[in-house]
């Protein structure tokens, strides 16, 4: 190799070592999928669905959430599941919960890991087979999962 | 021993909608995070809870690593009879717990 090609080469190295990988793309489209995933072909609507978070959260590792879903929960029309997802985290999953017609109310909290500000979204699967959703953004100060660096 | 505890009414209607909280200690390591030394620590998390009454499942839920540590889980059922409700949690390396509690419907 001659002294020209050599230089060449560690400028395109350098180059390549300087391009940041497009992670939000990449979550994005891991969220997408996940969706994609738990709906399949159905359409999801934006509404009965209410996702209950703080708008502003101070501690990123654990975060108070619950999800409530109208519907009347008789055998006929109740809530199937319910799945809950973040844009932000490494994964876009956080919990899935199988309900029937037995839970009387279609009711789900927990707490859960938030890595960074963004959308948290909740889907209700209903026996029916359609689905709801509700997104809610969050700004988060302190994240989860940083303290020995992101990912 | 796991520890894990569950908040149920001992006391109910029936027909009554009633709460149900669970809470197991776990620290629901995430597998994304780092040693000083920068070995990923390998991930180690509860996967499911499974609530039956009586025999019957009434609930189920997947946990994901972006659950907290000590996932505390809370869901809705009708008390329709007396009995116990079993609640059971599985997870990674053999994890597994079990609690029960008595509920009396009058």
């Amino acid at each position: 190799m001659n002294r020209r090609g050599f230089l060449l080469l560690g400028v395109v190295g350098v180059a390549h070592a300087q391009l940041p990988p497009n992670i939000q793309e990449i979550r994005k489209k891991a969220l997408d999928e996940a969706i994609r995933k738990v709906v399949g072909d159905a359409q999801v609507r934006t509404g009965r669905v209410k996702l209950d978070v703080p708008p502003l959260i101070d501690n990123g590792n654990a975060v108070p959430l619950s999800v409530e879903v109208e519907s009347p929960m008789t055998e006929a029309d109740h809530v199937k599941a319910v799945h809950i997802f973040t844009e932000r985290n490494p994964q876009p999953y956080v919990l899935t919960a199988h309900l029937g017609a037995r839970a009387g109310k279609a009711r789900v909290a927990t707490r859960a890991r938030i890595a960074d500000t963004g959308a948290v979204t909740a889907i209700a699967q209903m026996s029916d087979g359609s689905f709801w959703s509700d997104t809610v953004r969050v700004i988060v100060t302190l994240s989860a999962c940083l303290e020995e660096g992101l990912i | 021993m796991a520890r894990v505890v569950v908040n149920v009414p001992a006391e109910a209607k029936k027909g009554e909608v009633i709460e149900i909280r669970t809470l197991a200690g776990h620290p629901m390591e995430t597998g994304f995070r780092r040693t000083q030394l920068g070995e990923l620590i390998p991930r180690d998390i509860i996967r499911t809870l499974v609530c039956t009454y009586n025999g019957v499942e009434i609930f189920r839920a997947d946990l994901h690593p972006a659950v907290a540590a000590n996932p505390l889980i809370t869901f809705n059922t009708v008390a329709t009879e007396s009995g116990t409700l079993e609640f059971r949690w599985t997870g990674d390396n053999g994890y597994s717990a079990t609690q029960s509690a008595t509920i009396k419907v009058v």
